[in-house]
């Protein structure tokens, strides 16, 4: 192929250069196309969105977000306010459960397994990732629930009872079992990318720490996970994302019920799971509305998440710039 | 032919003959080992407390290799092990009781390309001191300062301690690398071609600072820049890649020597230019 090309070149060398010009144009079209399809993509849902929840917008205005009235079948009044806390706080549980684990996993990971583990559990982490979410929701109703989920609830309830957030009665399905879900299904996730962060440090940062008495420890909490800061925060920023979305794990374990308490020990709802469940039955234009308008709020939600983890991620590039310009 | 072993013992004499120092290394028949690689043969010699010694020759000779095994930098390649052993002060670094951390703080390090933590100037050098305990921030500022003009730094960052030590030039930053190693005071520092990054007149501040250092400090330089060897060192080491693959030490003297009247053809070649 390449010794045609220069033997053309000789002859018509001109003119294979210019078809060649001609076909770096089409292909730039091309990706130029492909580009602009994917903003447009999400400008259309967005404006979808916009469009399909006018009525709950006029009906409701900004009080949407703060008032917890759900109730289709009587007064036709909708608030937002039960799954948009029930979001944020699985979504918390789960960041808080999955930081330490997810981090911790990716520094053994990158830094002190052995050479054989370091790829087959690498591996599995990734595997992880794949299970499909409707698998970890069955799994979590009947095997993680009763075994792990249920007796830390009544452990939390007896010695912490006292506040607001373990009060009981203590409920097998709810906001406790749907962040612990969410943990191990956002924990590959932040694995995944937090070891892809450790490995990108270059050895020089080290072995700088090494030779200057650091011991393993010290050398990756006082180099290592300062110098990847950025980069865990995109990590963590996009499991955040990830449990922000999930729908039909958390719907399968939180126990969807619109209770205003702050105990995280009894059901809740999210924003997803109520789109998932009523969807379907939403019989008036209203109602519909509504739920879009739900949708709405996730969309931006996860699109303001992921333009902090885009800006955090591109911190760390320009500050790696500045390390190899020695 | 001599073997190189009984190069170096006559030559040691020699050197132990003519000047009475203070012995503060001794490297003792020491092989380096990749697994079954030995990257480094049977290797001896006696650095004196305050002087520069440079290690020079040609690419992929083990020099870099045998550098990173006085401070034991090579226990973090996984595989490598040794045969023979180095003493500080004579004392054996390659013991089961010996604390490698202790034997790094004692012997520091400056590496090739300069790699300050992405944290403040000011961190950078603290670093150490902070590891080692010291957080009054009077004396850290005291230590910081001070290492600071050691390492002839001290006047174009002083009113900038606070910024990023990634921010100033690549010259800059290797030589607060030297600031942070010093600022543990240890008492060898090795460097391992701690120029070869760098342009011109940055390469001539580190020398003049390395000239300035060795009031204190004992100085291990691995270089393959022949210039910078004979300009620095007081000793020059000359290693060469056998029949097997492994660096030897074929010649250690007097830098004069070694670039005036060296005892090995090998060495009269690589040092006049005719090969290397």
């Amino acid at each position: 192929m390449n010794a045609e090309l220069h033997k053309d070149q000789s002859s018509f060398g001109a003119r294979v250069r210019n078809a060649w010009q001609h076909g770096d144009r089409l292909y730039r079209l091309l990706l130029t196309v492909a580009a602009l399809l994917v903003m447009i993509l999400v400008i259309g849902i967005g404006y979808e969105l916009w469009q399909n929840s006018a009525l709950s917008r006029q009906a409701f205005g900004w009080k949407f977000l703060i008032t917890s009235d759900w109730d289709p079948a009587l007064n036709e009044t909708f608030g937002a306010l039960p799954f948009i806390l029930g979001t944020l706080i699985t979504s918390f549980i789960a960041l808080l459960a999955a930081i330490p684990l997810g981090i911790g996993t990716a520094i053994f990971l990158a830094e002190l397994a052995p050479d054989w583990l370091r790829e087959p559990l690498g591996f599995l982490v990734e595997l992880l990732a794949a299970v499909p979410s409707v698998v970890y929701g069955l799994w979590g109703l009947f095997v993680y629930i009763p075994v792990f989920v249920r007796p830390s609830a009544e452990f939390l309830n007896k010695s912490l009872g006292f506040l607001p957030l373990f009060e009981g009665p203590v409920f097998g399905p709810s906001r406790l079992a749907a962040g612990l879900l969410l943990a191990i299904m956002v924990f590959p996730t932040i694995t995944a990318i937090s070891r892809d962060v450790f490995r990108a440090i270059p050895n020089s940062q080290r072995e700088a720490a090494m030779a200057m008495g650091a011991t393993r420890w010290e050398m990756i909490y006082q180099v290592l996970i300062p110098y990847g800061t950025s980069g865990l925060l995109g990590a963590i920023i996009l499991g955040l994302g990830r449990a922000l979305g999930e729908t039909i794990a958390v719907t399968m374990v939180i126990g969807n019920n619109l209770d205003l308490s702050a105990s995280l020990l009894r059901p809740g709802y999210t924003m997803a799971s109520i789109i998932a469940n009523e969807f379907t039955e939403a019989t008036f234009d209203l109602y519909l509305n509504a739920l879009i308008e739900i949708g709405l709020i996730l969309f931006a939600m996860t699109l303001l998440i992921n333009i902090i983890a885009r800006l955090l991620i591109w911190r760390v590039s320009q500050r790696t710039k500045a390390e190899v310009r020695a | 032919m001599q073997s190189p072993l009984q190069i170096q013992t006559s030559l040691k004499e020699n050197i132990l003959d003519s000047e009475n120092q203070n012995i503060k290394m001794q490297i003792e028949n020491l092989s380096i080992f990749y697994r079954d690689f030995r990257a480094v043969a049977n290797v001896s010699m006696t650095i004196y407390a305050k002087k520069i010694v440079a290690i020079i020759g040609p690419s992929g000779c083990g020099k870099s290799t045998l550098l990173r095994s006085f401070n034991r930098m090579n226990d973090l390649v996984s595989g490598s092990h040794i045969e023979g052993q180095v003493y500080l002060d004579g004392e054996p670094l390659y013991e089961r009781n010996v604390d490698v951390v202790d034997v790094r703080r004692r012997i520091g390090m400056v590496f090739q390309r300069p790699n300050p933590f992405p944290k403040s100037i000011y961190d950078n050098v603290a670093y150490g001191p902070r590891l080692y305990g010291v957080n009054r921030k009077s004396d850290l500022d005291e230590i910081v300062e001070r290492s600071l003009k050691q390492a002839a730094l001290w006047d174009e960052v002083k009113n900038k301690l606070h910024q990023s030590g990634l921010s100033i030039s690549g010259g800059q930053q290797q030589r607060l690398c030297i600031a942070r190693a010093i600022a543990v005071q240890p008492e060898v520092i090795l460097m391992d071609e701690p120029a070869s990054a760098l342009d011109p007149i940055s390469t001539l501040k580190i020398e003049e600072l390395m000239h300035e250092i060795v009031k204190d400090y004992t100085i291990i330089i691995v270089t393959h820049n022949m210039q910078q060897a004979a300009r620095v060192s007081n000793y020059t080491a000359m290693m060469m890649i056998d029949e097997q693959r492994a660096g030897r030490m074929i010649e250690f003297n007097d830098t004069n020597i070694i670039f005036t009247n060296p005892k090995d053809k090998r060495t009269e070649d690589y040092v006049t230019g005719r090969f290397g």
